[in-house]
């Protein structure tokens, strides 16, 4: 059990910059999810903490101790791979050992610590088998084993649960989150799935093209995102964005769709006509007798609620979630409440506040 | 994949004629004229033979001469094949590190296997002949009484480090596919488990390797048995006296420089025997192990 500091961490891999400084600071006992479309360098932050890959500047600090130059094996952490990574020639019980055994552990010591570890996961029965014999949520449970046996200062997850069935890694999910509480170490928790990600996370990294974009826990990440990609990355379906400027000396949007929106909570600095982009989640869509009129090119019904995707008069694509059934209709006037909105700005992207 | 029915049995046996008739030809029929020739006893003229039933063999197996080259087969196969397969592994493990220039490196290392086995040993010559090879020339210099037409051990030698380099290539393309196929995950977990790059080669890429290891074993046995005897023709040509003379290249001396055809034949039946128990017992142990 320890924290995390990462600071200004950079990485380049010849011309092409991967991360453009990092900077995180992770509590002890917190489990932080890295999150982020493919691509975006989240691996490899990952992957640098554990010492898979060098920075190409920055630091790494865990527990206070400086990191950074230490090879995987000098910083006392554990891994959990997408590919489970078990070593095919050893059972279930060596798999386990293996590391205790490195560190010249006694042997009573490793047995008892392999029994307590399969105990918690409920593998005892599976001890003598090889990984080939296993399925894809009993590999998951030995490399969870192999992990904890370790009781390292650092848990690090590799999108562990993408290689599992919906249903398995539903459940995996909750038992991951489960142990991490009760064993209470540091984690950290790379994922491209915003449901895992909102639902495993203290608080999200949410990364794109290797900046940090926001950090925070996860209802203030859906509820203030810090720009356009985090607002359209988190939620589902993605939040709609619409163009408009700014106007009535900042008190209001004028939206490139018609409508002039007053806001809830007080003006945005800034010149009248600056541009801007409108972002509201399409469960905060309402229908309104004398709202604009929505027609519809496509129906949605998921049982408990309705997704509705038309076009805006000016062209532009909404998509509105409802709660139960929608009226039958070609086109429903829809209206945008004003306390709903989320304001950015038009070029940068970033969250506007009053 | 589609199963294709033919109807009636002309076509499929003349699609089949072609190789049935390779194997009769190349392997059935000397395989079978060598197991006969092997009962009988010529005279030396070649004008009469004589059933004489296993005493061929009884005598083979009885010779003093026969059981020295057999030690030195066991010696000069086992030699090879350690040598070749310990080079070949450790150059495949530097060549599987991200290293500038691994594709020419490795594309290097595969050149020895397209030299012909005389050619071969036609460059060791020039590398250890005593008194016009460059190294066999350094090394008297150098006060090493370095003659292998001389020496038998040092010819032993020679034909060890000759025959070996031809395999390690063909050791190091099985022995590089071998480790490439080893997930790197795997590897990285070992190294945050604790285990340093040494202790990663012997607990993790070792074992994982050990089938690709077998099979080489067998391959490499069966080639220091058969196919060297261009090296050793070439270098030592069984000398001095009969130091480097193994089975193969006894039948060959007992055959063709004595004419004594009834025993070279059943020596080289007696090979075929070997090289069918190494490759009976591979078969066996491949299907009953080591597939991860």
């Amino acid at each position: 059990m320890a924290s995390l500091d990462v600071s200004g961490l950079r990485k380049s891999f010849g011309p092409t910059h991967v991360l453009h400084g990092i900077d995180l600071a992770v509590e002890d006992g917190e489990m932080i999810v890295i999150v982020g479309a493919s691509g975006c360098g989240k691996s490899t932050l990952l992957r640098i903490v554990a010492g898979l890959e060098t920075a190409t500047s920055g630091s790494i600090r865990i527990a206070g101790r400086e990191v950074t130059a230490l090879e995987p094996a000098e910083r006392d952490i554990a891994m959990v791979f997408q590919n489970y990574a078990l070593y095919p020639h050893m059972s279930v019980e060596q798999n386990m050992a293996y590391g205790l055994k490195i560190r010249g552990l006694p042997k009573a010591e490793i047995t008892r610590r392999v029994a307590e570890a399969a105990g918690l996961l409920g593998i005892e029965a599976l001890l003598g088998r090889r990984p080939r014999q296993l399925s894809g949520g009993q590999r998951q449970r030995v490399a969870m084993g192999r992990a904890i046996v370790r009781e390292p200062k650092l848990f690090l997850f590799d999108e562990p649960l993408s290689n599992l069935d919906a249903k398995l890694r539903v459940q995996m999910r909750a038992e991951i989150r489960r142990l991490q509480r009760r064993l209470g170490v540091t984690s950290l928790f790379v994922t491209h799935d915003q449901t895992e990600a909102m639902t495993l996370g203290d608080r999200l990294v949410v990364m794109h093209a290797g900046h940090a974009a926001q950090i925070a826990t996860p209802m203030e990440i859906w509820a203030r995102p810090a720009d356009t990609y985090v607002a359209g990355f988190i939620g589902s379906p993605a939040m709609n964005f619409l163009e408009g400027t700014l106007a009535e000396g900042g008190q209001a949007v004028a939206l490139k769709a018609g409508p002039v929106l007053r806001f809830a909570d007080g003006p945005r600095a800034g010149g009248e006509g600056m541009p801007l982009t409108v972002g509201i989640r399409p469960e905060h869509v309402e229908l309104a007798e004398g709202g604009i009129l929505l027609p519809l090119d496509l129906v949605e019904p998921l049982g408990s609620e309705t997704v509705l995707h038309g076009r805006l008069p000016g062209g532009e694509a909404l998509v509105v979630k409802l709660a139960g059934p929608a009226p039958d209709a070609p086109s429903l006037p829809v209206a945008l409440p004003a306390a709903a909105l989320h304001v950015f700005d038009g070029e940068t992207g970033k969250r506007l506040d009053p | 994949m589609r199963k294709t029915v033919f109807k009636g049995t002309a076509l499929p046996l003349l699609l089949l004629a072609p190789q049935l008739a390779i194997t009769a030809i190349f392997f059935l029929w000397p395989a079978g004229a060598a197991i006969w020739q092997s009962l009988l006893q010529e005279d030396p003229w070649g004008m009469s033979s004589e059933f004489v039933g296993l005493r061929n063999f009884t005598e083979v197996l009885a010779q003093p001469e026969w059981r020295g080259a057999a030690y030195n087969t066991l010696i000069f196969s086992s030699a090879v094949a350690i040598l070749a397969m310990g080079t070949a592994l450790f150059l495949a493990v530097q060549a599987d590190k991200s290293i500038r220039g691994a594709n020419i490196y490795r594309t290097l290392l595969i050149w020895p296997y397209a030299v012909a086995p005389a050619v071969a040993a036609v460059l060791w010559l020039f590398l250890f002949h005593p008194s016009i090879g460059l190294v066999g020339r350094a090394l008297n210099e150098a006060g090493i009484a370095w003659d292998y037409k001389l020496n038998g051990n040092q010819a032993m030698l020679l034909i060890i480090i000759a025959a070996a380099w031809k395999q390690v290539s063909y050791n190091f393309i099985f022995f590089l596919a071998g480790l490439q196929s080893i997930p790197r995950s795997v590897l990285e977990a070992a190294a945050i488990d604790g285990a340093r790059p040494v202790r990663r080669f012997w607990t993790i890429i070792l074992p994982l390797l050990s089938p690709t290891a077998f099979f080489l074993l067998v391959v490499n046995l069966v080639y220091a048995f058969f196919d060297t005897f261009g090296v050793i023709h070439a270098l030592t040509g069984g000398g001095p006296g009969k130091a480097t003379e193994t089975l193969i290249y006894k039948v060959y001396v007992e055959g063709v420089q004595n004419v004594n055809l009834g025993s070279s034949s059943a020596q080289s039946v007696i090979l075929m025997v070997l090289v069918i128990a190494l490759t009976a017992v591979q078969f066996r142990f491949i299907e009953r192990k080591v597939h991860y």
